[in-house]
């Protein structure tokens, strides 16, 4: 009994993404061993090696594939915090966040274009611009699921569908570039500072976001809407605003994202950028530990479940598997991780878990009579 | 009336987690003869047909079919024995025509035989004359038809034993018309028919006998006649246990001169009729009738749980607007509501969470109570109301029944309402806990708190409200108090006074 409480119970929610990253190390450290001191490839780099590099502006960095995955997954980290709120008002997802950050995106450098010169205000007021648009269709898909009772998932379809379109009038068709320091600065690193920058964000966002789980009453009132919206109502808290809400904030982290998305590569494509990203997104969710039925979460849960799907992409990157095959691959291991995360899977093993108990119990007893 | 004996059920026992449900339950049921299953809620009778449809397994007692012995595991297993079942909500496919709805599920291969299969729903429709044709679709027939046809569809599966499960609820009198003549047709025909329904005229129009339970335990068989409706209401309420009855000294029933805390006028929602009603500050009433009479839809309505549509509100003599719980709850009202599980509890957060909920949502969103202030709080209520859980973090959907509705109570108190409205508090769970509530709704009423107190059980009411509002088909139909309160007068009332 005090085995499986420590097992299911010590990390909570939080139990799966962890022992998808312990599994993840473990095996890297495996193969580094094995590489090494069996196989004794010559110039192995580990895949835990940290370096100091000079960048292309002479920069002192940090690189590594370790530096890589928690740089590389600061889109979805940051989408999954958005989308970890809608899952848990609605029960449903957001398939349209791909589309409407390419939108973001777009209105970011149209503004950056107009206003002429690149500098910090012009920056500000163009992520402003970005903000407000995204909030604004994600209170178009908000409605549609609050007030009209749409399936989520059918709701963002139209977003989804129309929404690259939408980018690609916003900049005539065109894929601008946008070159500045400041850009940089925000798409890889700051001078001065050897930690990639969208990494930064990330950490910027989980902490604005706890602050204001901190001092709002969102985080309980969003559970208590998710896990039974028809007592929430009864107990005077309004569901249609509180899944509203969850809508547009979402829209906030996905502007974010895109700008991200688009200061990485100095331009916007709207064809390309973070394409196929919203079913990552809803990934990390789940991989999270977080019901996708809606209900209880943990935002934390799903920023390392971010995390656990590109580091699976660079393990399997460094292991020289084509970008072809890499999706299969992390099919498997996304299903193993779905299967062990499941209600039934956790009843099972709990059974299992209390049954050996109960027969060492047993051989202990008859050992002593 | 033939007595050959289709369905017996003997000794059946039923254990849930804390409650026995059924204990030593007999059922008989003849050949060609419709039997009323009477009782009120929590009284087994939903138990006793999923027993019988399958859904449980019986803890002790047998059952037998035409003799012989039967164990039913599951659905199938009970169709096989030819019981079949037609729920209270209709469990076919609205968008499905009413032949494939009469043939899904059973059409024994891959293809489906759509000619034939309308061929013969019409033969059917037509030899129990249900207006429908086989090619309509389900959902656009009325909700009477549609019912029609799953009876329709459970006569074709040879069914002997035919249970019907609040068939009425939702049918006005002429449907209710078409139906009892399609069950009498059936009567005839040699079915047994089990009928649940609170509806009690309905009860004598169609029935032959009726079998009473109550707290899960057997209260009796009767023909008909035997029992006029006044009577069949007193065993369905029955007298209560003696622990209990010590409680009716302890409550001083004094607020006769006291202020009018609240007043409705011609208050009316979606669901309520509109009605009048008000109360004093300190004091107990009661809304009492059978179920579906109307008494939680009046208490929704003052809540504003539903749509309100209409009327004037005072409290303490200032007019408000209460269309919305969030109103209700910021002028002092608390609601505890029937349906624990559907509108109560949030299962998945904790005790502790549960409880400063209404607190928090007063407060409003922007100033949300402090972690320890929260665990200071849900500790208190854990020990004044004697809350039995493993910590304030446990989730309150692990509680037992009486627990979790102590933890709602908790909620409620603690945002020190003027006004509490109980619907059902001490529905489904134990008898201590039941006491305990009844004790703390005087103990409120001596602190000056308002509260309207629903119970199904009367000699509760009696016990704890000063006024009793008896309803009747969504109507108020009388208020008793002071020598009236009394179980007699009560029932009479209820029953329609024609005793």
């Amino acid at each position: 009994m005090k085995k499986k409480r420590l097992f299911s119970g010590g990390l909570g929610q939080l139990t799966i993404p962890f022992v998808a990253i312990c599994l993840l190390v473990l095996f890297n450290v495996i193969r580094d061993l094995i590489m090494i001191f069996v196989l004794k490839t010559p110039d192995y780099i580990s895949f835990f090696s940290i370096e100091i590099t000079k960048n292309n502006i002479g920069n002192s960095v940090l690189s590594g594939n370790l530096i890589s995955i928690i740089n590389g997954a600061s889109e979805l980290a940051v989408l999954a915090i958005g989308m970890t709120l809608v899952t848990a008002a609605c029960g449903g997802q957001d398939i349209s966040v791909g589309a409407a950050a390419a939108i973001a995106g777009s209105v970011f450098v149209k503004v950056l274009k107009a206003s002429g010169n690149i500098n910090a205000g012009t920056v500000i007021l163009a992520f402003l611009c970005a903000c407000i648009v995204a909030m604004i269709f994600g209170a178009f898909n908000g409605t549609l699921v609050a007030v009209f009772k749409i399936q989520p998932m059918i709701a963002t379809l139209i977003l989804y569908t129309c929404g690259r379109s939408i980018a690609y009038w916003i900049n005539g068709g065109a894929t601008p570039t946008v070159e500045s320091p400041i850009i940089e600065g925000i798409g890889r690193f700051i001078p001065g500072i050897p930690i990639p920058t969208p990494v930064l964000i990330v950490a910027v966002m989980l902490i604005v976001f706890k602050v204001l789980f901190r001092f709002t009453s969102l985080e309980l009132f969003t559970q208590a809407v998710g896990i039974n919206q028809s007592a929430a109502r009864l107990n005077g808290i309004n569901p249609t605003l509180i899944k509203l809400l969850s809508f547009i904030l979402l829209g906030a982290c996905v502007s974010v994202a895109g700008i991200i998305g688009v200061s990485r590569l100095g331009l916007i494509n709207h064809e390309t950028l973070l394409l196929d990203v919203e079913m990552d997104a809803i990934l990390a969710v789940a991989i999270g530990g977080n019901s996708l039925g809606g209900g209880r979460f943990k935002i934390s849960g799903s920023i390392i479940g971010a995390y656990v799907i590109q580091m699976l992409t660079i393990t399997l990157y460094s292991m020289k598997v084509s970008s072809t095959d890499v999706k299969a691959y992390k099919a498997i291991v996304i299903v193993l991780l779905v299967v062990i995360g499941s209600p039934v899977f956790k009843e099972k093993f709990g059974r299992f878990m209390a049954r050996r108990a109960a027969s060492k119990v047993q051989a202990k007893g008859a050992e002593e009579s | 009336m033939q007595e050959a004996v289709l369905l017996q059920m003997r000794h059946i026992d039923k254990q849930f987690p804390g409650v026995k449900a059924l204990s030593n339950v007999d059922f008989t049921l003849r050949k060609g003869e419709i039997h009323a299953l009477m009782g009120e809620n929590g009284a087994g009778k939903s138990t006793l047909i999923k027993i019988l449809t399958g859904v449980y397994q019986l803890d002790g007692g047998e059952i037998t079919v035409d003799g012989e012995n039967v164990i039913i595991r599951s659905p199938q297993d009970a169709q096989n024995h030819g019981i079949s079942t037609v729920y209270q909500e209709i469990t076919l496919c609205p968008n499905l025509t009413v032949a494939e709805n009469m043939f899904i599920g059973r059409e024994g291969g891959a293809w489906v035989r759509h000619k034939a299969f309308e061929k013969r729903a019409d033969e059917i429709l037509t030899k129990l004359g249900i207006p429908a044709r086989s090619t309509q679709q389900l959902g656009d027939c009325s909700l009477a038809v549609q019912q029609m046809v799953a009876i329709a569809r459970a006569v074709d599966m040879k069914c002997k034993v035919l249970i019907l499960d609040e068939p009425t609820s939702s049918l006005d009198d002429k449907e209710v018309k078409m139906l009892f003549d399609l069950m009498k047709d059936l009567k005839s025909q040699g079915v047994g028919i089990i009928f649940v329904t609170h509806f009690l005229e309905q009860v004598y129009e169609v029935s032959d006998r009726i079998t009473v339970l109550r707290n899960g335990e057997l209260v009796g068989e009767y023909p008909v006649q035997d029992l006029p409706q006044v009577q069949l209401v007193s065993k369905m309420i029955g007298k209560d246990l003696d622990e209990l009855n010590a409680l009716g000294e302890s409550g001083e029933k004094k607020n006769e001169n006291t202020e009018v805390l609240y007043e409705a006028e011609g208050l009316s929602s979606n669901e309520a009729k509109p009605f009048d009603f008000s109360i004093r500050k300190g004091e107990v009433n009661g809304f009492t009738g059978l179920l579906g009479s109307g008494r939680s839809e009046c208490v929704r309505a003052i809540f504003g749980a539903d749509k309100v549509n209409g009327g004037t509100v005072k409290i303490k003599g200032r007019q408000v607007r209460i269309t919305r719980p969030i109103h209700a709850i910021k002028n002092g009202i608390g609601y505890l509501a029937e349906d624990r599980k559907r509108d109560g509890i949030i299962a998945e957060l904790s005790v502790r969470e549960n409880i400063i909920l209404a607190m928090q949502v007063m407060n409003g969103i922007f100033k949300p109570i402090s972690r320890s202030e929260t665990e200071a709080f849900a500790d208190e209520y854990i020990k004044v109301l004697n809350i039995k859980t493993a910590s304030r973090e446990t989730p309150v959907g692990s509680l037992s029944g009486g627990n979790q509705q102590k933890v709602i109570l908790a909620r409620w108190l603690l945002t020190h309402p003027d006004y509490l409205i109980l619907d059902e508090p001490t529905r489904g769970i134990d008898v201590g806990t039941k006491l305990e509530i009844q004790k703390l709704v005087l103990k409120l009423a001596e602190e000056g708190v308002s509260v309207t107190f629903i119970s199904s059980e009367i000699e509760e009411m009696l016990r704890t409200c000063s006024r009793l509002i008896v309803m009747r088909d969504r109507h108020i139909v009388g208020e008793l108090k002071g020598d009236d309160l009394n179980q007699t007068q009560v029932m009479k009332t209820i029953a329609g006074g024609e005793a």
